[in-house]
């Protein structure tokens, strides 16, 4: 039984498909050749995350019935994006501690002939990459070890915090996982200042100057400590530091020029992917530098 | 806790405490006005039914939620540690008008810092919902991420063109959304009738 290969039901949310598909195409490349078979959600609503502001019984009734969807497959979620991990894995947890809040969302539930029974587990792809397949395969997959290169990680917040939530039993805690699984591409992997701050970009809708101050500290964070990329595991914390710097580099008059990668483009180049099958050609700033740093380090 | 709120916060200023006030500050000192707000005495009560603010009569103002938060540090019009004193005596009006309720990124840093184990993100998520329920006002973005979640079970209208370029791409459909279950729970929830008469703001304007 235990050489059966990991299956999953894959949640892809919404702005992943709508702003981000180099991330989507990353992931699923990667996973792929580990092994992961993932299906697609038979039917799917937004993760509820975006409404939590404005109405948390309703967010939380809308990710449960995604959580019903995947019990009905009897398969457990995985994500790649931190909101939908955040709010799916939260709200599933409290269901299943909390009677009082299950019979409430039950009961709306009710109303379109479903039940949530608590049968199943939110990851996200690190989780999945980490505690299922494992850093032993992974380093058996790597192909081309990217020690010439030096970057640093963002982990995002909805994967840190509350810990209440989102420490795993026996698993890696914090940014240390997302660290681990860069170390395993051969990569360095630098500290810097804060590395656990926000981006910013969930206020961004109705306030643009204080997320911008934020990212640009963070941006100097990185750039001081001398990456040559900047990983994330997040389409929100990307946007922010890929799509919005050229903005900030304006507003704030400096230059930083850092490209960011989703992890699984980076652990994509490990493997032998080339940059186009990675979709690295869709990043806002262009990474050839870092690529030239790879490919011509020889 | 009773006794303190009772004590400091009661509309009636008598003599005594102005004599009180004049034996430390001074004889010179003399008391021109007091601003009085309302407090709401049972919402209080109210708020420690809420799942996730129980523990917010627990906060003893040692500031660390403020001392870690992100915005806090580039805009003082965002007080976490404040938000949780307001909670405490009941300043229910103020809170809820407060626009700078908008600036938590819910990064949940307060909520992991807290000596306490008070959520201080969970009871500022509770006063977003609760301003929305009762005043019938939200930003524009968080109407139209649900107005498109309604509409098409995705936070937003992915076109066509993407549609079609990801199958292009190799990438599988799209997942469908059963639309008339979503509207169903957007109506069991009461979150229909909030956002049709729901008024908007735009942006939320900083004053330090």
């Amino acid at each position: 039984m235990k050489d059966l290969d990991p299956e999953y039901l894959i949640f892809l949310g919404c702005t992943i498909p709508y702003r981000l598909p180099s991330y989507e195409i990353s992931a699923r490349k990667v996973l792929k050749t580990l092994g992961v078979k993932l299906v697609e959600m038979p039917d799917f609503n937004c993760c509820g995350y975006p409404v939590d502001p404005v109405n948390h019984e309703l967010a939380s009734t809308l990710a449960t019935r995604n959580l019903c969807l995947a019990e009905e497959k009897e398969m457990n979620i995985l994500t790649l994006c931190n909101g939908c991990f955040g709010f799916l894995n939260k709200v599933n947890k409290v269901l299943k501690e909390d009677e009082g809040f299950r019979e409430k969302i039950n009961r709306n539930l009710n109303e379109i002939g479903m039940e949530y029974k608590g049968k199943i587990e939110v990851k996200h792809l690190i989780h999945v990459l980490a505690e299922d397949i494992g850093f032993e395969k992974i380093r058996q997959n790597v192909k081309k070890s990217l020690s010439m290169i030096r970057v640093a990680q963002h982990t995002g917040c909805h994967l840190l915090r509350p810990s209440k939530y989102t420490l795993r039993d026996g698993g890696l805690g914090g940014h240390i996982l997302l660290k681990e699984l860069i170390k395993l591409t051969g990569a360095e992997c630098l500290d810097y200042v804060d590395e656990d701050e926000c981006c910013g970009n969930p206020i961004i809708g109705v306030n643009e100057d204080i997320p911008f101050q934020m990212a640009r500290e963070k941006l100097e964070h990185i750039k001081r400590a001398n990456a040559q990329a900047l990983i994330t595991v997040c389409p929100f914390c990307h946007i922010m530091y890929d799509l919005n710097q050229s903005l900030i580099e304006r507003r704030f008059k400096e230059r930083f020029r850092i490209p960011v990668l989703h992890y699984p483009q980076l652990l994509g180049l490990a493997m032998g992917f080339t940059p186009e099958e990675l979709a690295l050609d869709e990043l806002r700033v262009k990474p050839n530098e870092l690529l030239n740093s790879i490919y011509n380090a020889e | 806790m009773e006794r303190f709120t009772d004590i400091f916060f009661t509309p009636k200023v008598t003599l005594l405490d102005v004599w009180k006030v004049q034996q430390v500050a001074g004889p010179k000192y003399i008391l021109k006005s007091i601003t009085v707000t309302r407090i709401n005495s049972s919402f209080r009560h109210e708020m420690a039914e809420m799942p996730g603010a129980e523990k917010f009569l627990l906060c003893f103002q040692c500031g660390t939620c403020t001392a870690g938060c992100p915005i806090s540090r580039f805009s003082s019009f965002y007080n976490p540690r404040k938000i949780a004193r307001m909670v405490q005596l009941g300043l229910k009006d103020k809170l809820l008008s407060d626009v700078a309720l908008w600036l938590c990124t819910t990064c949940y840093t307060c909520i992991d810092n807290c000596p306490q184990g008070v959520e201080v993100a969970s009871i500022v998520r509770i006063l977003r919902n609760l301003s929305v329920k009762e005043r019938r006002i939200m930003p524009l973005i968080s109407k139209k991420l649900a107005l498109n979640i309604l509409k098409t079970g995705y936070a937003y209208v992915i076109p066509e063109s993407r549609i079609r370029r990801r199958i292009a791409r190799g990438l599988p459909h799209l997942p469908k959304s059963n639309l008339k279950q979503i509207a169903k729970l957007f109506g069991v929830t009461g979150f229909l009738d909030t956002i049709e008469n729901a008024e908007t703001f735009e942006k939320v304007e900083v004053k330090e």
